[in-house]
């Protein structure tokens, strides 16, 4: 079977003991990003009292040298608590904790993006930045086949499974149902979710989330995902082109407006900012996955609604440009655009911050500037 | 196996999820038809209050290009809501929410049926216009053979399986139970299910609805077989003839009457009636499923309890005519009537316009009479 022995393990033996009252004690699962960018790490204290806010939470710290971010010599890293969730799997009075991590120096570590970004997005706190992205992925067994398809072999052509429903077209809709409520339970502004173009493929959407906070809620929701497949028994990948050939690959198409293009004539604004968009294409392409452009290499080839990665496009609900601006946007004459570029696997942290910078912060070149 | 992978995994883990409170916040799960004229598409949108009527759901759109509705390069569409109805699936406070499809000019999309069956309606308001149909379909397994069936052969002759009851019967009922329920639940007017001719095949049957309502309802009510039988972990079809030879295809009869027919005396609008739609055979015919007649060529052959497809027929209690007016209302001289030419794939709001059109309207000829002007 494509599921894990793990999931096979007895819910109503595990339900006897979750449901046992925990007193005052409060479990908070600290969560981070590891040294890949791209994988989560996590583990738990016990609390003696429900913390209330992000600040009643203590820092902590962990073995860098076994998640590929620090030498065994030397391997301490700190846990700073940045944004507080309620915990879905736990449920009350349990709490998510999402954290950034510092070397031994106090300093950022490498895949701290998180730092950066919150510097950015305070510079620019009243131009009021949203966000909403759009996270691809698709589901696998823990045969690493895509969950569903015929093991020695491929489903029918793309077409029927966007948003479709039936036992032949949708493939896993039990962990989009549970991801979304476990979401909404958690706090995270989750706002819709479809099933993808390619069989056992979905997308999930955060937002609008202002400034920092969408890196946040991206992370947490990405996190959440993992777990919620660990308990059905498969496993989530966010790997840009998980299936060679005429198969979608999946990304992270980022949505952003500031206050100004969302007020009367902000088409204007909208525009300025896709020119700005249009000069520093590389800057953004690096940006825009953990590996500097070479996953999104694998996904940008023009074909399957995507846009090469080459070139950089705009158009008004074209599916195939880097930037589309949606049709009422450019009947209203104001609104958001879409960024179509971003892998699924990409940090929202760096994605935001990328899009301040030369939208609103108007930098120019290869390089961020330096503040 | 014949079911799905997916439905394999644990509901117990699932449930877990499922109970999770949400708050304040709704799920509204936007439906439409897609680019065959026969496919249901779906996505979730999340709303901070629960909606109380149609007007409370906002507008939203969707990438046409992916449902063969539109090109890439100018692919958005827009969904409007049309009718709301409780979430089965999710449970209160959340919505199935059935669309019309615009393009990206504001008009409607081909396959939107809805917008000038809803005219058409309108126009004839006053004459109360009640339909039923009858929604015949076939469960297959995820390999596409009949589900239950041997996997390398035929169960035996049909007889025993209408109605019936027993392993060696009925193939399948779990899905009817469930989806009765949730159609009940969901605020869907069914009003009956039986077990049909064919093994895997049944049937349910939804109404008595007043205009624009049947297309709705019935639609809705595809929807939710759709989603039932993904959570089984089966298929189901509304292929007019899925297995050829000596098996029943299947339909979607359509009962029909007006606040005239139903009063004493309606019988003679009833013949009245009849006699149109004999005048206009074929172009109810392109009407009766998606591909304008090909489809219901393989079902319409005058064996099966079907009319043949190239002749006009009508009689009382005559199951292979096309149009069969029940026994009881030839007796009591008032009532209704069954057409039995709409295959089990049809669009119900074009069916139900084009016997408005051609028994209300009086219309004659090959086409549908533009009325917009």
């Amino acid at each position: 079977m494509a599921t894990s022995e793990s999931a096979t393990l007895s819910k109503a033996v595990k339900q006897q003991y979750m449901e046992l009252p925990q007193g005052d004690k409060v479990q908070a699962m600290y969560i981070w990003i590891d040294g890949t960018g791209e994988g989560l790490r996590c583990k738990t204290r016990t609390l003696d009292v429900e913390p209330k806010s992000i600040d009643d939470l203590p820092e902590w710290n962990f073995d860098g040298s076994s998640t590929a971010q620090s030498e065994g010599s030397n391997s301490d890293m700190y846990l700073i608590p940045a944004a507080m969730f309620r915990d879905p799997f736990r449920k009350d009075p349990n709490k998510l904790v999402l954290c950034e991590v510092l070397k031994y120096n106090r300093k950022p570590a490498e895949t701290n993006l998180r730092i950066t970004c919150s510097k950015i997005m305070a510079m620019v706190a009243d131009q009021h930045p949203w966000f909403g992205m759009e996270q691809e992925y698709t589901i696998l067994g823990t045969d690493g086949h895509p969950f569903g398809w015929p093991s020695n072999g491929f489903p029918g052509p793309q077409g029927p499974y966007y948003c479709g429903v039936g036992a032949d077209k949708a493939y896993g809709r039990d962990i989009v149902e549970a991801h979304y409520r476990a979401c909404l339970y958690a706090g995270v502004e989750i706002c819709g979710t479809n099933a993808e173009v390619m069989p056992a493929q979905w997308e999930f959407q955060v937002g609008p989330s202002e400034g920092i906070k969408m890196g946040d809620h991206l992370w947490a929701a990405r996190f959440i995902l993992h777990r919620v497949c660990e308990d059905f028994g498969v496993v989530a990948s966010f790997d840009p082109k998980p299936i060679s050939g005429n198969w979608n690959g999946a990304g992270c198409h980022t949505n952003f407006s500031t206050k100004e293009m969302r007020e009367d004539g902000g088409l204007k604004a909208i525009e300025d900012s896709i020119e700005k968009l249009g000069k520093r294409h590389g800057y953004h392409i690096r940006a825009y996955d953990p590996k500097g452009g070479l996953d999104n290499a694998r996904r940008l080839t023009g074909h399957h609604e995507t846009s090469n990665i080459h070139e950089f496009s705009a158009g008004v609900a074209n599916r195939g440009a880097s930037i589309r601006i949606p049709r009422n946007v450019g009947q209203d004459k104001k609104g958001y655009f879409e960024d179509r570029r971003p892998s699924a696997n990409c940090d929202p942290y760096g994605v935001t911050e990328a899009l301040i910078r030369t939208c609103l912060l108007s930098e120019e070149g290869a390089e961020p500037a330096d503040y």
